[in-house]
């Protein structure tokens, strides 16, 4: 976040950016018109951010749900371009986004880091998206008359809760695998990390992804996790930096519908791990007989 | 099908796909029901009964048919409870020796004709072979369909030709054979099935016993089906003989558990299943001897005719 | 020779008896737990009468694990883990695998026997399908010892401790294949629970893992019912879970294990969608109708329980399926030619015969076969309901008997969004003479196990497991060792 004051000695006063949640594509605030302050680590002030209510979960759900099919049948080759044309973009803007990572609170080398470290893993998963199923997919050598067949198929649509240490990483390094999976996603991003989420809906906006494929939601952790975990029509939950009283919570949520569940520790570790696409994508074993 | 069926002959040929594993799995779950005892006497003294016993050799004599007639009516020395077969098949020449041989028996006479086994012959000789056959005294005529034409896919003609043998028969009923081990495929055995069926056909048989493979129980299945679906759309009742590479009484047994569950019990009688074979039925009589001593049998203890 | 001409009329000639022999082995008159590699009974002195469904009798009297007995065994795992099993080389430990699946292999028929006996499913299924496949799962499961470094591509495989298992009664030998080769040959040690109403092939597997040497303690068994199986999920000293089930228990057991780090795989109910295209090879279609529904009485999770045939063919299809159910026979499961033997137990039978009820009170119309059954015992004839809607209970719910739902449908399109609505994603079949057509459908169907032009065939290679709320985790194949390592 910028223009909060410096610039009055030129005698202009800035624009200030108002950041709107991005659901179904479209850039949006909450539609409970409800906003969060953020403030810098040190506790200043440096604007709102959206609150997310249920409802807005549940509009990017039906987004979500909306965009699943056509994202699953994009071919593997279309998904590898887009995660590459996000990274594109995301290089870009890597000077905005490295003073905005600086503004809430990250050094100018970690702030560096972080946004070099997210645009190579956009390219690192965009090289996945076209070999993953050949990896991880299977020809099974059944003792009968039947070519049969293991693949991959997305599981439809996911949600995914970002942790807050590294504000723009959690993010990037959860929707990546995701997407590249196949699946859809709606994230929730909390704290002043929700800046860095905004910020970044900016970039996938342009960056050829269809609509509704990747909904950026920010809000509080406490009010919409349950939510997330409950709701019917959401196929995995992942989340990361969760407490083990969350972690519970969501795993017993999780039964109603047994939606997939994976926490992550808000580690680091791993974000480059094809086995993350692993976790949401379905195996899928086909027979076939072979005969004349 | 190609729409040039309908150009060249009344034929209503619809697709009926057959799934050759699919059809390997069904013979192979038929052949899991187990026939013992009681069950296993009648069914084998049924099977004799519908055995139509061949000799179709260039070597044929009247002396060599008079003894295959002999054992056609006494299938078994000093057993008095066996039925007689349904039928003894020779070639033409041979069918007014067999016919005198069987002379007050209810056995019947059928005669391979149509140039048979091959079937390359022009039609006019075919006919005539046929007339031949019938004016001997054939009760049944074995005609081969031309196995060229169809692989080239002129089905008219096929079907024509047996439209005419079967004129050609007068009250002779007419088993049409396939060759099913020249058709190449299960899809083909189910068209020619069709097609011999919507000409005329009496009964529907898989091959000459001059070639390999002859009626598998594969073939022998997707013909039991299309028998079904012609009897479930016309009400009419057509016949079928497996002939050729039956090796023994087991396998004729599993011939019966097939037309048992795929056309069911109308169909168990000599007048709609024939087993066409020379060797088998001695198989068959050593197990009902088995059944009845509880002995295994050897072949020396049973005429070789 | 009075007769003057051939006979036209049909012969009634049928099938008689064949029963397989039960002469060749003895079972026990009770069987204890199997802790630590020694049968002991449980610690409260109970048992429990285990039956032969198609008659009623007891066939042997088992004992009853209490919560203590649970600790016992999982104990014994815990140790056979840390001081031998954990330790021991991929290679030794597929030797012991390859004994167990040779001895299976070696008393094949007893197995068989036994199986049909305790659970009633036809010696026909359990001499061709559970028993081969069994012996082929620790086969096959056997080879991966020694070979996890190439199972998953950049990580390294470890075995992740104690697998807590509770297995089904519809494939009791079965599930104990599919369960205990791939954790044993990923390095876990198990405690097993058998379903109560099919607890002994489990205990004979038990005595074969005896026979082949196999460490104590690396397999336990324990018998019970759901308090059994409750206790085991409860206990603390399980690293993972794997639970072959109904959904909702599948569901309370994953609510259970909130809060814990125990891993859990789920393998639960089905309503699966069988599809028949007008194209397709309709003889072979009835066929796979038949094994989809009336393989194992119906009680199988990935059944093909909902047909969905094409208006064109509906009329052929239901009048070839009527004429094929038929010869369908019912009745005792040690006969050779008994089709569908005795459902598992009085509680199923009546559960299915209360849908049998609420179908017809829906407005559906019921198809049942003709043939007898015996007296004693519990069966339900071969039956299809017609005239039946999208929301009727009988579409919507797992019945898990031998009861089809039949409904049409007009284009490819319709078939999928009816194939997938439903809670479930088990499986799958289509039916369709057209390659293209196979492809497009089996990706649209969102099912875990998909046939094309077949219906209800496993192997050991071949993946098996659900989407949605048919579980997760898969059995069998590559995929099938994922949920018994750490990856790192």
């Amino acid at each position: 976040m910028s223009g909060n004051g410096e610039n009055m000695k030129s005698g202009r006063l800035d624009v200030r950016k108002t950041y709107k949640m991005l659901i179904g594509g479209a850039f949006v605030r909450s539609e409970s018109g409800r906003a969060l302050d953020v403030n810098a680590p040190g506790g200043k002030w440096l604007g709102h951010v959206c609150r997310a209510s249920r409802k807005d979960f549940r509009n990017a759900v039906v987004a979500a749900r909306k965009a699943a099919s056509g994202w699953s049948n994009t071919t593997p080759y279309l998904k590898g371009q887009i995660l590459y044309r996000a990274a594109e973009m995301l290089e870009g803007r890597a000077t905005t986004f490295r003073e905005v990572l600086q503004s809430i609170g990250l050094s100018p080398a970690a702030a560096k880091t972080e946004v070099t470290q997210a645009i190579d893993l956009l390219v690192y998963y965009a090289g996945w998206a076209d070999k993953y199923l050949q990896v991880f997919g299977s020809v099974n050598p059944v003792s009968s008359p039947y070519f049969n067949f293991s693949v991959t198929e997305p599981m439809g649509v996911v949600a995914y809760v970002a942790g807050e240490k590294r504000p723009l990483l959690d993010l990037v390094s959860g929707i990546a695998p995701i997407v590249a999976g196949g699946n859809t996603v709606i994230t929730l991003s909390t704290g002043r990390a929700a800046v860095a989420a905004m910020e970044l809906g900016e970039v996938l906006a342009t960056s050829d992804f269809p609509h509704g494929v990747i909904n950026l939601l920010c809000g509080l952790r406490e009010e919409l996790v349950g939510q997330m975990a409950t709701h019917m029509d959401v196929n995995a939950l992942v989340t990361q930096g969760a407490d083990a009283k969350e972690s519970a919570a969501s795993r017993e949520a999780c039964a109603l519908n047994l939606k997939r569940f994976f926490p992550r520790e808000a580690n680091g570790k791993g974000d480059e791990d094809p086995y993350r696409i692993l976790d949401t994508v379905e195996i899928k074993t086909t027979w076939h007989p072979v005969g004349g | 099908m190609s729409s040039s069926l309908a150009v060249s002959t009344n034929l209503n040929l619809q697709a009926h796909p057959v799934d050759e594993v699919g059809i390997r799995e069904r013979v192979a779950r038929l052949a899991t029901r187990s026939i013992k005892k009681a069950s296993k006497v009648e069914g084998l003294k049924l099977a004799l009964s519908m055995v139509d016993l061949t000799t179709l050799e260039g070597a044929d004599t009247p002396g060599k048919v008079r003894q295959l007639c002999t054992k056609a009516i006494h299938l078994h020395s000093g057993r008095k409870d066996l039925p007689m077969v349904a039928a003894v098949c020779v070639y033409p020449t041979m069918v007014r020796i067999a016919r005198e041989a069987l002379q007050g028996t209810p056995i019947q006479v059928a005669a391979v004709a149509t140039a048979f086994p091959s079937g390359m012959n022009p039609l006019a000789v075919k006919l005539e072979d046929t007339r031949y056959a019938v004016a001997e005294g054939a009760h049944e005529i074995d005609m081969v369909i031309s196995r060229g034409d169809f692989l080239r896919g002129d089905y008219g003609r096929v079907a024509n030709e047996i439209e005419q043998v079967k004129e050609a028969c007068g009250k002779a009923h007419l088993k049409v054979i396939l060759e099913t081990g020249e058709l190449g495929t299960l899809d083909r055995v189910r068209l020619a099935s069709d097609i011999a069926m919507q000409s005329g056909a009496d009964f529907i048989k898989t091959s000459t016993g001059k070639i390999q493979p002859a009626a598998t129980p594969e073939v022998v299945l997707v013909m039991l089906q299309a028998i079904s679906d012609f009897y479930r759309k016309t009400g009419k009742r057509i016949g079928m003989k497996p002939a050729g590479g039956i090796a023994n009484a087991k396998a004729a047994l599993n011939l019966l558990i097939m037309v048992r569950e795929v056309l069911g019990p109308a169909w168990l009688t000599p007048s709609l299943f024939r087993i066409g074979a020379s060797k088998l039925p001695n198989d068959m009589l050593m197990q009902l001897e088995k059944e009845r001593t509880g002995v295994y049998q050897g072949l020396d203890y049973f005429s070789n005719d | 020779m009075t007769e003057t001409s051939i006979s036209t009329k049909g012969s009634n000639w049928g099938y008689a008896p064949a029963p397989e022999s039960a002469d060749h082995f003895k079972l026990k008159e009770q069987y204890g737990l199997f802790i630590g590699g020694k049968f002991v009974p449980a610690g409260s002195g109970k048992r429990f009468a285990t039956i032969n469904p198609a008659n009623e009798k007891t066939l042997a009297q088992i004992a009853d694990a209490g919560e203590k007995d649970v600790d016992k065994a999982v104990k014994a795992a815990r140790t056979a883990y840390d001081k031998v099993w954990r330790k021991m080389s991929g290679r030794e430990r597929g030797k012991y695998l390859y004994r167990i699946a040779r001895i299976i292999q070696e008393k094949a028929r007893e197995l068989a026997v036994v199986e049909s006996m305790d659970g009633g499913k036809p010696i026909r299924e359990s001499r061709d399908v559970d028993i081969p496949l069994a012996a082929a799962h620790f086969f096959y499961h056997a080879g991966w010892a020694d070979k996890l470094g190439y199972a998953f591509p950049g990580k390294s495989a470890s075995p992740i401790g104690v697998a807590g298992q509770i297995i089904p009664w519809n494939f009791p030998l079965l599930m104990v294949a599919w369960k205990v080769a791939p954790a044993l040959a990923c390095g876990n040690t198990v405690v097993l629970k058998p379903a109560e109403t099919t607890p002994l092939t489990a205990l004979l597997f038990a005595e074969i893992c005896q026979e082949a040497g196999l460490p104590d303690g690396v397999f336990n068994c324990i018998t019970g019912a759901g308090s059994t199986g409750a206790a085991l999920v409860k206990h603390p000293g399980l690293d993972k879970v794997a639970f072959t089930g109904s959904t909702d228990v599948g569901k309370a057991i994953q609510k259970s294990l909130a809060g814990r780090s125990t891993k859990l795989t789920l393998e639960l109910g089905g309503k699966a969608a069988n599809i028949i295209f007008e194209d397709a090879a309709i003889d072979q279609a009835v066929e796979g109708i038949i094994n989809g529904i009336f393989f194992n009485q119906g009680h199988v999770c990935c059944a093909g329980s909902r047909l969905l045939v094409q208006e064109s063919v509906e009329q052929e299809v239901v009048e070839k399926l009527k004429a094929r159910m038929e010869h369908l026979i019912v009745g005792d499961p040690l006969d050779k030619n008994t089709d569908i033997g005795a459902i598992n137990s009085k509680a199923q039978c009546e559960r299915i015969r209360d849908y049998l009820k609420v179908g017809q009170d829906e407005g559906a119309e019921l198809f049942q076969t003709k043939c007898p059954v015996p007296e004693k015992g519990y069966w339900v004839r071969p039956s299809f309901f017609t005239k039946v809607a999208q929301s009727h209970r009988i579409v919507q719910e797992e019945i898990f008997g031998p009861v089809l739902a039949i409904q049409s449908f007009r284009t490819l399109d319709e078939a999928l969004e009816k194939a997938n609505n439903t809670p479930y994603g088990l499986s799958g079949g289509v039916w369709t003479d057209k390659g293209a057509k196979i492809f497009k459908v089996t990706r649209g169907i969102k099912a875990g196990v998909i046939w094309a032009n077949t219906f209800n065939k496993f192997d050991p290679s071949s993946p098996f497991g659900g989407y949605k709320e048919s579980g997760y985790g898969r059995e069998g194949g590559r995929h099938g060792l994922r949920p018994y390592v750490e990856l790192s």
